[in-house]
């Protein structure tokens, strides 16, 4: 509570290195998601996605010696993820948000089993690129060392914006995400749509769990995802299923999560563990603040389950 | 036969049969709709209307049958079949993607579609395609900001875009103004006499078949039970082919109005939020009096069923008063026995109803928990219930296998006789009633109609919410009109006029 006294530049700049450190596996999971819940499904499972992608990604980084294998097999790890997930719901009352806690408890109990003998060794990381070797001042090279993965993220936050509305696959997305019955009279499947769709959205989330795993936090263990998956979920209701919204959502729930080791790092002793809680005490304060008894959910998906 | 340059196609049945197990839901059934031609398909509701069409449309396959397409005999064993052929069909629940905009609508639906959608080119060739129609759309705009009639007009175009030359409108009109409905069947009969399209257009307004229609088939229980030229059958022919020879329950006659009459029901400046939170309904003021009934008018989605929402006590107000017989009204559970205010909500199942819960119970609700003299008891008696509930289902004809069936396995018409006879029991000082008849057929919409009437009669104050203007005229005494979330418009009934209530309804005052 002391900081803003103190009034230390090193806060704001620590808080926008963390942002978009922090920020990297949030833009993962919640793209990912918002391409699933286009389709009209909702995958909860998305936590157990990101541990066991981090799981994956570290153990074959560390037997091959390069964090690029790692990353692949955190994404096929994640496509066969998503691709049960959506293999369960095409049967006739499967409610997927059941089939999504059960997925989550899955995969980080099956990270924690396949994990317990790489806690111990260390991994290479992925590269990063030194945006501040342009300052001398050692918090801002900090804060500008940007890892590879947010830029592909950002970018894929541009595309996905794009492709949603230009091309053939990301119209049949939304039409099969918004109305199933439109969708059978063009004669579209949308089990089939809705399958690879949470396939893909599994993908994004294994790479964000690499990213956890291999380069921020950059270790293995079993608290590595602390609930970002199931946060990611509530960013995507906040971010309007929009790709453009859930990046700048993204960035926005890693400063928070960056607020407490920022203020840490200038001094502050007291308190600071409250700021810790600060990406969990956001995600209450928007489900709050965006839900209405009286309203229903501006530019949701018409198939999804909780606005049906 | 002359016109080779013409694109209508003309479309024929022969002997169409639809088993359904032992359910014979279509007998021998032959239609003959030829080129340029518009064809009235009328039926009630179960009559094989929708079998036949689904037949033709290649979403069922006939167990006996033929088809001939422009003459010649085609196999047609799915919907793609059918579009290849030409032939489309236009629901009556729209099929357009909500959240995308017309012109997204329209190219998805297209069999081919480029990976990449180049929207300078596609917008290019809509514009084209567009200026060569009667119809003027907006594409732009997502299809859910569209009205009513916008749709309808863009489902038509996207069958027209997509090369179908015989379309099959499935009651086109049920969700438009008469304003709206004038305009789109007037369009499509253009196209028709053009020669750019044969039309088949199940309906049940006799009107509308009147003033657009060539030809009529009628369709009852399956079988076909008549054929004409629509000038050679009146009405009531018509009417006696779709019912035939069932008793129909005669309206009572209707009560001098005393305009002195006491104010039942009292709203003022009531505000509350619609279900977009962005807008929110606004009633200046409106009073009911004993022995009316004042029917408000509108097209879906005008804030009706917000306000029938808040005059339940499902939906909080902003501000404002309701008054019931000079007592502040919240919608409890005590202050409407109190007051002896009954509602029957549309889609009674879903709105008024336990679907899972029996006959007995449902009927029960009111006062399952009362005894004789209005006092609580405390032990609750099934045999009360259920002698109860007996009385009423023989007073009102419902029609169920057994009291201890759940409601949900009843019929539409028996689900809204069973809420009638809960609602209607006892005094009933107000009655608030909303789009009580839709879907229902023809016995069960008179009978429904005639209640209301009754409980009017008999000194009720009634509030009727109905989209269905026809019901309004028959049944009001005065009828107002909602338009974006107000009140907008009144009128007596002896001075209502169809057209002026349409205009309002369209919110063009």
């Amino acid at each position: 509570m002391d900081a803003t006294d103190i009034g230390l530049w090193g806060v704001p700049l620590a808080m926008l290195g963390g942002a978009i450190r922090v920020s990297t596996p949030f833009i993962f999971v919640s793209l990912g998601e918002a391409i699933t819940e286009r389709s009209g499904r909702i995958n909860l499972g998305l936590e157990g996605t990101l541990v066991f992608g981090a799981m994956s990604a570290y153990a074959v980084a560390v037997m091959t010696g390069s964090p690029w294998p790692g990353l692949l097999a955190a994404a096929v790890a994640g496509l066969c993820f998503g691709l049960f997930h959506g293999w369960i719901c095409k049967f006739p009352k499967v409610n997927d948000i059941a089939i999504g806690i059960a997925m989550m408890l899955f995969g980080t109990g099956l990270g924690f089993f396949f994990g317990k003998p790489f806690i111990q060794p260390s991994a290479p990381d992925l590269p990063a690129i030194p945006f501040g070797a342009w300052s001398d001042i050692p918090q801002v090279q900090a804060a500008l060392n940007v890892n590879v993965l947010f830029l592909i993220g950002a970018a894929l936050a541009v595309f996905l914006w794009w492709a949603f509305r230009n091309t053939r696959v990301g119209l049949i997305v939304r039409v099969v995400g918004d109305s199933a019955d439109a969708a059978r009279a063009m004669g579209l499947n949308p089990n089939t749509v809705r399958l690879l769709a949470t396939g893909a959205g599994g993908a994004l989330a294994g790479i964000g769990g690499a990213y956890l795993s291999l380069y921020y936090p950059g270790s293995w263990t079993e608290r590595i995802s602390s609930g970002q998956g199931l946060m990611a979920v509530a960013l995507v209701i906040f971010a309007r299923w929009n790709p453009l919204g859930c990046f700048a959502a993204a960035l926005l729930f890693g400063g928070a999560g960056a607020l407490g080791p920022a203020l840490q790092s200038v001094g502050v002793t007291q308190g600071y563990y409250l700021f810790y809680a600060a990406p969990y005490i956001l995600t209450l304060i928007i489900m709050i603040a965006t839900s209405s008894p009286s309203r229903t959910l501006a530019g949701a998906p018409g198939e999804l389950s909780i606005t049906k | 036969m002359s016109g080779t340059h013409r694109k209508a196609i003309g479309v024929e049945t022969i002997g169409m049969t639809m088993r359904f197990g032992a359910f014979t839901a279509l007998d021998d059934v032959s239609i003959k709709v030829p080129a340029g031609s518009f064809h009235a398909l009328l039926g009630e509701n179960g009559a094989g209307k929708s079998t036949l069409v689904k037949c033709m449309m290649g979403f069922y396959h006939p167990t006996s049958g033929e088809m001939l397409v422009g003459g010649r005999e085609v196999a047609i064993t799915s919907p793609r079949d059918a579009s290849a052929l030409g032939l489309g069909m236009v629901y009556q629940h729209f099929t357009l993607v909500p959240s995308l905009t017309g012109a997204e609508n329209l190219v998805i639906a297209r069999e081919k579609v480029p990976g990449v959608i180049d929207w300078r080119k596609e917008r290019g060739a809509l514009a084209a395609f567009i200026s060569r129609m009667p119809f003027k759309l907006p594409l732009d705009v997502k299809v859910a900001e569209l009205a009513a009639g916008e749709k309808q007009k863009l489902e038509i175009v996207k069958q027209l875009y997509l090369g179908r030359h015989f379309l099959v409108l499935d009651e086109p009109t049920s969700v438009l103004t008469p304003g709206e409905a004038q305009e789109v069947l007037g369009l499509v009969r253009a196209m028709t006499k053009a020669g750019d399209l044969t039309v088949l257009m199940i309906s049940h307004k006799f009107h509308e078949v009147t003033a657009f229609a060539d030809d009529i088939t009628v369709l009852r229980k399956g079988r076909l039970t008549g054929t004409g030229k629509v000038s050679e059958v009146p009405h009531r022919q018509m009417a006696a082919m779709m019912i035939g020879d069932q008793p129909i329950a005669a309206l009572d006659s209707r009560a001098e109005p005393k305009p002195d009459a006491e104010i039942v029901l009292k709203v003022s400046a009531l505000k509350a939020p619609d279900r977009t939170g962005l807008k929110s309904i606004d009633i200046a003021g409106l009073d009911v009096r004993s022995g009316e009934i004042v029917g408000i008018a509108g097209i879906s989605g005008n804030g009706q069923k917000e306000f029938l929402e808040v005059l339940a006590g499902q939906r909080a107000r902003d501000q404002g008063e309701v008054m019931v017989r000079g007592a502040a009204y919240a919608a409890t559970r005590a202050e409407a026995r109190a007051l002896n205010v009954r509602l029957i909500p549309e889609e009674p199942l879903k709105n008024a109803c336990a679907p899972r819960m029996t006959v007995a119970e449902n009927i029960a609700f009111r006062t399952f928990d009362i005894d004789g003299n209005g006092k609580p008891v405390s032990w609750i008696s099934a045999g009360a219930i259920r002698s109860f509930s007996a009385r009423l289902v023989e007073q009102f004809k419902v029609k169920t296998a057994s009291l201890s069936s759940p409601i949900a396995s009843l019929s539409g018409g028996n689900v809204q006789r069973a809420v009638l006879a809960r609602e209607l029991t006892g005094e009933v000082d107000l009655l608030i009633v909303s789009n009580p008849c839709f879907g229902l057929d023809f016995s069960a919409v008179a009978e429904i109609r005639a209640r209301i009437m009754r409980a009017r009669n008999a000194g009720a104050a009634v509030l009727l919410i109905s989209e269905d203007l026809d019901e309004l005229l028959e049944l009001s005494d005065r009828i107002l009109v909602m338009s974006d979330g107000a009140l907008v418009y009144e009128t007596p009934i002896g001075e209502a006029n169809v057209q002026t209530i349409g205009e309002h309804m369209a919110g063009h005052h």
